[in-house]
């Protein structure tokens, strides 16, 4: 192979890119698999990535419940899209490298360290002070983890997850798919077949992650689709805090991004892992834009055990998402605090589910949505409480917040109880940003849009506040970023 | 009532002129052509029954949308300002402290008040406080009129009595320091002791450099902040001006007898205080 040949003409892109500011392209020669999908593109990706059979058969056998006649997309959710010509994605796409995998820093593509500098990323070696170590992955594969060695000497396993793969086959075979299963929903089983990429973090027993660990996704080549895996295990009594930031580059056409993401608790474990989604979210008129189909699920399997999620989604032309939890362990605890924005054209339905099985399990949910423009955000949840699952609680609170008069807001709880022992309790409001709180504001002085933006992120505190510090302002300043010109 | 002028500037350029001022909300005409002129280093009081268009007067200086101006001016510093936004205003050094503070959920009352300073540094040209510097100013204000620090960790007005509502509202005029002060019945709804609290704040923001309007129902206020000069408002219109000798004719004799057009109730009462 050789040096892979760069042609910069990121300029160019980011005059075009307008208002998002993460708009631009990387022109990095990639590695690309024919449009399309078939078992011989399953094979290949499997093949890629140099796996062991039992992984392609477990690839093979969710495609070809994918390919059964009668499994289609959910359609239930409060969003609208043209059908998905399947046949019309890149399964496979990656940057071409050196012939050996990088094993430092200064191994890594010096554009795609460029790229990742431009988003903001920390990749290089001085966020090790601000104590992030990073898994950045690119498209579809992870092409530099920051930290490992010092993450290795506590015995922590965090790396992308086709190394996990080869490394750590017994982890991974023992829990990909024990959460969520191949044969869950449309998107799931899709993304079990051909999922190229993610990442794998394992911490032993007693391990407490002195850093944050954080990957960092970005799409880049047309057409692609992006299917990443990501798969964390906290082992008992461990404590690990993981991060996800994401971006797209601006693209004409929609891009689809079906992940999964699986997380086990074991006994007195606690997992909290937290998203800032930032896909291209379509221009003004909702054209081009992520399709977001995401599964993300979580089980507390351990007693005591814990596992939170926080997620702040302002991009994507579509969002459908349900970071759940099933809270199996006795006195298992189970959080999820959002926000999610709808501006323009973007639609998102997006909530959670809580599972109660075991006994004293309790849950919280916090969700905030706000729309704009034209957008149309809908709070679906499911709390369900189960014979077995003695004295369970839930707390559910929704809030949304309208600008403007064409968006829409949308709260469709479900509760299921099945033992009289539960404790449920369930807030909704809506409401406008009054008129006499932009008054006041402005009345001190500060200026309409500020006082507008001071206003929402007020509405976010109690989600933001679940955030590492760092995370908080970054999600405080993409709220305003997806809001400009809205407000004002 | 020139022995109660001894703060009045040389210049006599007022800093806020109102003149034959009209102002609906809907089809209903609330103002209906006030005059009004105030200087530098005056105290004003406007009094008036429930409805005679006080809070009006206050918002439609500050800015507050939903009032139609069907004519007049409001002029400050010599210049209209009826075609500036609420925060130019402020940022002119305009501050309303208003009758009803609303609640703002999730934005801390410390942190707003440090945004609020800082667009309005930013404005007069003055370098931005630090953080330290700015805790430290903050806490000697908030000391000197007893309002409990804890309240500056929460969210703005959210929680708070009423009492500490309007304390709240006269820390941010000391704290914000504008030239053009309006109260709107800061009064209303205060124990004794809260009174006694925020009018000692309002005399010691009290100055050459300062102009106070204080809009209220009753003369109790005016106790303990003495103005230069009492005006009635009635119906839309000022009706009677008059040294501080007139609000304690109010609080004996009530609004009524000032109801009929001036020129008559001046003779039939006869009137102690000529409009200046």
């Amino acid at each position: 192979m050789t040096q892979p040949k760069v042609i910069s003409r990121t300029s160019t892109q980011e005059e075009i890119a307008s208002d998002y500011k993460w708009g631009f392209i990387t022109d990095i020669e990639a590695d690309t698999a024919p449009k399309g999908l078939n078992e011989d593109v399953v094979r290949m990706i499997s093949a890629k990535k140099g796996e062991p059979e039992w992984m392609t058969a477990w690839r093979l056998k969710a495609y070809r419940y994918w390919i059964s006649e009668d499994y289609k997309e959910p359609r239930w959710a409060k969003v609208s899209f043209p059908p998905i010509d399947y046949q019309d994605i890149h399964y496979y796409s990656a940057p071409k490298k050196k012939e050996k995998g990088p094993e430092s820093l200064d191994e890594v593509d010096p554009e795609l360290v460029a790229a990742f500098n431009k988003l903001g990323i920390p990749l290089a070696e001085q966020k090790a002070l601000t104590g992030v170590a990073v898994d950045a992955v690119f498209d579809s594969v992870s092409v530099a983890t920051t930290y490992q060695k010092q993450l290795e000497d506590l015995g922590i396993i965090f790396g992308p997850i086709s190394e996990a793969i080869q490394k750590h086959p017994e982890l991974v075979k023992k829990y990909l798919g024990s959460v969520v299963p191949y044969s869950d929903n449309f998107y799931a089983t899709l993304n079990s077949a051909v999922f190229s990429d993610g990442t794998f973090a394992y911490v032993p027993p007693g391990v407490r992650c002195p850093v944050e660990l954080m990957t960092y996704f970005r799409m880049n080549s047309e057409g692609t689709g992006q299917f990443e895996r990501t798969l964390i295990i906290a082992d008992k009594g461990s404590y690990v805090s993981y991060l996800e930031g994401c971006t797209a580059p601006m693209r004409k056409t929609h891009q689809l991004h079906a992940a999964v993401v699986e997380l086990i608790a074991l006994e007195d474990a606690e997992i909290k892992y937290s998203t800032l989604q930032n896909w291209y979210p379509g221009d003004k008129d909702g054209n081009g834009g992520v399709y977001n189909f995401v599964t993300k699920r979580g089980k507390a399997a351990g007693k005591n055990s814990k596992i939170s999620w926080t997620q702040v989604e302002t991009g994507s032309a579509i969002t459908w998402k349900y970071p759940s939890v099933i809270l199996q362990g006795d006195n298992s605890v189970g959080e999820f605090y959002s926000v999610a924005l709808c501006n323009n054209h973007q639609q998102a339905d997006t909530g959670t589910k809580m599972i109660h099985m075991g006994k004293n399990t309790r849950s919280t949910i916090i969700a905030k949505g706000i729309s704009a423009g034209q957008g149309q955000n809908t709070y679906r949840g499911l709390v369900k409480i189960m014979p077995t699952a003695t004295n369970a609680r839930n707390f559910t609170r929704c809030d949304s917040l309208l600008i403007g008069s064409k968006c829409g807001a949308h709260t469709v709880p479900y509760i299921e109880v099945r033992n009289p022992t539960a404790h449920m309790e369930h807030e909704a409001t809506t409401s406008k940003v009054s008129d006499d709180q932009l008054f006041y504001l402005m009345q001190r002085g500060i200026k309409e849009e500020d006082a507008q933006y001071m206003i929402i992120n007020g509405f976010c505190k109690g989600v933001f506040a679940e955030l590492p510090f760092e995370f908080a302002m970054e999600a405080s300043q993409l709220l305003r970023v997806s809001l400009e010109g809205t407000v004002g | 009532m020139a022995s109660t002028n001894h703060n009045r500037p040389i210049v006599d350029r007022p800093i806020l002129d109102i003149r034959n001022l009209h102002v609906s909300v809907g089809d209903n005409e609330i103002l209906r052509g006030m005059d009004l002129s105030v200087s530098l280093g005056e105290v004003h009081a406007i009094m008036g029954p429930n409805g005679s268009g006080k809070s009006t007067f206050t918002n439609v200086v500050a800015g507050r949308p939903g009032y139609t101006i069907a004519r007049g001016d409001v002029i400050y510093e010599g210049e209209s300002i009826l075609g500036l936004f609420p925060d130019e205003r402020a940022r002119k050094g305009i501050f309303l402290a208003m009758q009803y503070p609303v609640e703002l959920p999730g934005i801390r009352n410390r942190e707003f008040l440090r945004t609020a300073l800082e667009a309005l540094r930013e404005a007069r040209g003055e370098t931005k406080l630090s953080v330290r510097e700015f805790n430290k100013m903050l806490e000697e204000k908030a000391k000197a009129m007893d309002f409990d620090p804890d309240l500056m960790k929460r969210n703005v007005n959210e929680g708070f009595s009423g009492g500490e509502k309007k304390r709240n509202e006269i820390l941010q005029m000391s704290v914000l320091d504008p030239k053009l002060a309006l109260l709107d019945e800061t009064d209303s709804g205060l124990d004794i002791d809260a009174l006694q609290v925020v009018a000692k704040g309002v005399n010691e923001f009290r100055g050459p450099d300062k102009a106070i309007i204080l809009v209220t129902h009753y003369q109790r206020i005016l106790n303990y902040i003495k103005p230069d000069y009492v005006h009635v408002l009635i119906d839309g219109r000022i009706v009677r001006s008059g040294g501080s000798g007139l609000a304690q004719e109010l609080e004996a004799q009530g609004y009524e007898w000032l109801r009929e057009p001036a020129e008559e109730s001046a003779e039939s009462v006869g009137a102690t205080a000529r409009p200046s």
